[in-house]
């Protein structure tokens, strides 16, 4: 049984998007990089469930090529 | 390529001639959609109105083709809805694409019982053709083809305007001027009002092909779709086997190479083939989005573009320009009649300056997904991209442009509720529309009968309380269960309507207040507040 919510949380998916894309606004590739590293480890821990965090790795690799 | 269409004389004033200025109690500059929609809106509210354009033709340049349901809503009550209903294509599904893979749809209208779409698409030269038409049957309308503003002396109370025309200058005194003349409006620029915000560096190209093609009716756009690789592209119907073409290029794109016809038939027939096409018109944008400080200063008020300027995803430029310019007529002509308070003109700027601030925030996130500043930015976007079709969360975020809803005024107009209220009517929006049947068993539809003035709209109380009490402060009064019958319960659902309930609507359609049961001081006391007097 997956743990792992896709579905929308956010009342306002735009300003979700908005505040993410503003927290790398004049980031270079790799200082954005370190920020979601941290932003990762954040998020996680918030999260607080392992299973629900290898759930998400799987979704965020199966969407790699997704494009 | 496609030319003027529709030319008009210059004719003549006997303001031209007089030997005093000839003041007038409205001059409106610029004959678009904007300033055209305030002049008819006035002149149906019987103030007299000089309406000025530098031009003498519609028809060229760039313009706006999606026309939303609030805005026929207020072309209607202008005498022109139904033709432009008839004329326009009727559109309200959308499909989005990442590559050549559909990522969702929506429907923007699933619910019935309004009489206007979500939205037509129309070349807006046909739309300004119909208002001009309908300018020209009213009387008090005076439409002053190739009369070029040149000249603004500021006054306390009103503004002095120099006209340049083929026979020479002239000059005219306005107790109210309204500058509808656009994004390069003369007068913002003859006040020297700074008009600072955001430029987006990507350039876009913008084409109507006319083709024959059996492409379904509904708003298609493509992020990095493979005949437009790594930009966005976006495909829309209009009249006349008429199409919307708009393909992202980029910031380095150069706009003189891009407006070369080969140029562009290379990129389209990636889009269209194997379809034959013509075009008709191309052009390259960039985008703004801005406003100014304030729209109102002293007698000189902005309405539209002149005042502020959206990117065109998600039509919220010329749509909220004549949604101003009804905002502002009635309480222009309240104030002219004595009617209203001074303070009624101030709301006029702050509730559009409300409605411009949630346009431009709406439009800067479209903008900023489509057109992301910076390679950590795009990363984003594309996770996004990425994981739409797997979660629904993502899918969410995708954005080609957020539907235009009318503003919710939080205004000091609006009078709070005491008691809660449910349903899709909101203080401070235009109110919904429904289905409602006449005594005689004909249809018909709310918003067709609330006209130009304050209206109260009651539900019978089941003879608890007198079906038609006395009249308030001379507003109509209809009466739900006697004038009119919620034959289907939709008027009931939208207004969450009891026995008894009433409700304040402005001139503008905006529900200002609302009670559980009839209360003529109330009524009245709420009339006055809209009025601020």
């Amino acid at each position: 049984m997956p743990k792992l919510v896709t579905a929308a949380q956010f009342a306002d998916p735009d300003a979700a998007y908005r505040a993410l894309a503003d927290a790398r606004r004049n980031l270079s590739d790799a200082a954005a990089a370190e920020l979601d590293a941290r932003l990762v480890l954040i998020l996680a821990n918030h999260i607080g469930d392992l299973d629900v965090v290898r759930e998400a790795i799987v979704l965020a690799k199966a969407s790699r090529d997704g494009r | 390529m496609r030319q003027a269409i529709y030319r008009y004389d210059y004719r003549r004033s006997g303001d031209q001639d007089a030997r005093a200025v000839v003041r007038h109690p409205v001059v409106v500059v610029g004959a678009g959609p904007v300033g055209l929609a305030a002049a008819i809106d006035l002149a149906l509210r019987r103030v007299p109105v000089v309406l000025l354009d530098d031009a003498d033709r519609i028809g060229e340049g760039s313009r706006g083709i999606c026309w939303s349901k609030r805005t026929l809503e207020i072309l209607d009550r202008l005498g022109v809805g139904e033709r432009l209903l008839a004329h326009g294509v009727t559109w309200k599904l959308g499909k989005v694409f990442c590559g050549d893979e559909l990522l969702f749809s929506f429907d923007l209208l699933p619910e019935e019982g309004h009489k206007m779409p979500a939205f037509i698409n129309l070349q807006q030269f046909y739309l300004e053709k119909a208002l001009v038409d309908r300018a020209l049957e009213i009387d008090g309308l005076d439409l002053r083809w190739k009369n070029r503003v040149v000249g603004l002396e500021w006054r306390n109370d009103g503004a002095r305007l120099t006209i340049e025309t083929p026979q020479g200058r002239y000059r005219l005194d306005a107790d109210w001027l309204i500058a509808a003349d656009g994004a390069r409006s003369t007068i913002r620029g003859l006040l020297g009002l700074d008009f600072a915000g955001v430029t987006f560096e990507d350039k876009f190209l913008i084409a109507d092909v006319r083709m024959a093609a059996d492409f379904p009716t509904e708003r298609r756009f493509w992020f990095a779709p493979t005949f437009h690789s790594g930009q966005s592209a976006l495909m829309h119907r209009q009249p006349d086997d008429v199409w919307r073409i708009d393909l992202q290029l980029g910031p380095d794109a150069d706009p003189e190479a891009e407006q070369e016809p080969r140029r562009v038939r290379a990129r389209l027939d990636k889009v269209l083939a194997p379809h034959a096409y013509e075009l008709e018109w191309v052009s390259i944008y960039t985008f703004n989005c801005r406003r100014l400080d304030h729209f109102v200063h002293g007698r000189v008020i902005f309405v539209g573009d002149s005042a502020h300027q959206v990117s065109p995803f998600g039509a919220r430029g010329a749509n909220s320009g004549i949604q101003d310019a009804e905002n502002l007529a009635w309480k222009l002509t309240a104030v002219l009649a004595g009617d209203g308070g001074a303070a009624l003109i101030a709301s006029y700027d702050l509730e559009r300056v409300q409605a411009a601030d949630e346009n431009i925030g709406h439009s800067t996130r479209s903008t900023d997904f489509m057109s992301p500043h910076s390679g950590a930015e795009r990363r984003l976007r594309d996770a996004v991209l990425a994981l739409a079709p797997k979660a629904e969360f993502a899918r969410r975020m995708v954005n080609s442009g957020r539907l235009s809803l009318p503003t919710v005024y939080d205004s000091p107009l609006s009078t709070p509720d005491e008691a809660p209220f449910a349903g899709a009517a909101k203080l401070g929006a235009p109110v919904p529309d429904a289905p409602l049947m006449r005594p005689d068993g004909t249809a018909t539809h709310l918003l067709e009968n609330l006209r130009h003035g304050f209206e109260l709209i009651r539900v019978t109380d089941g003879g608890k309380g007198a079906a038609r009490p006395d009249g308030v402060d001379g507003m109509a009064l209809t009466v739900i269960g006697a004038d009119f019958f919620d034959h289907n319960g939709i008027f009931t659902q939208r207004f969450d309507a009891t026995p008894g309930a009433t409700y304040l609507v402005r001139p503008d359609q905006h529900l200002c207040a609302r009670w559980r049961r009839f209360d003529p001081v109330a009524a009245a006391r709420a009339h006055r507040r809209a009025l601020q007097r």
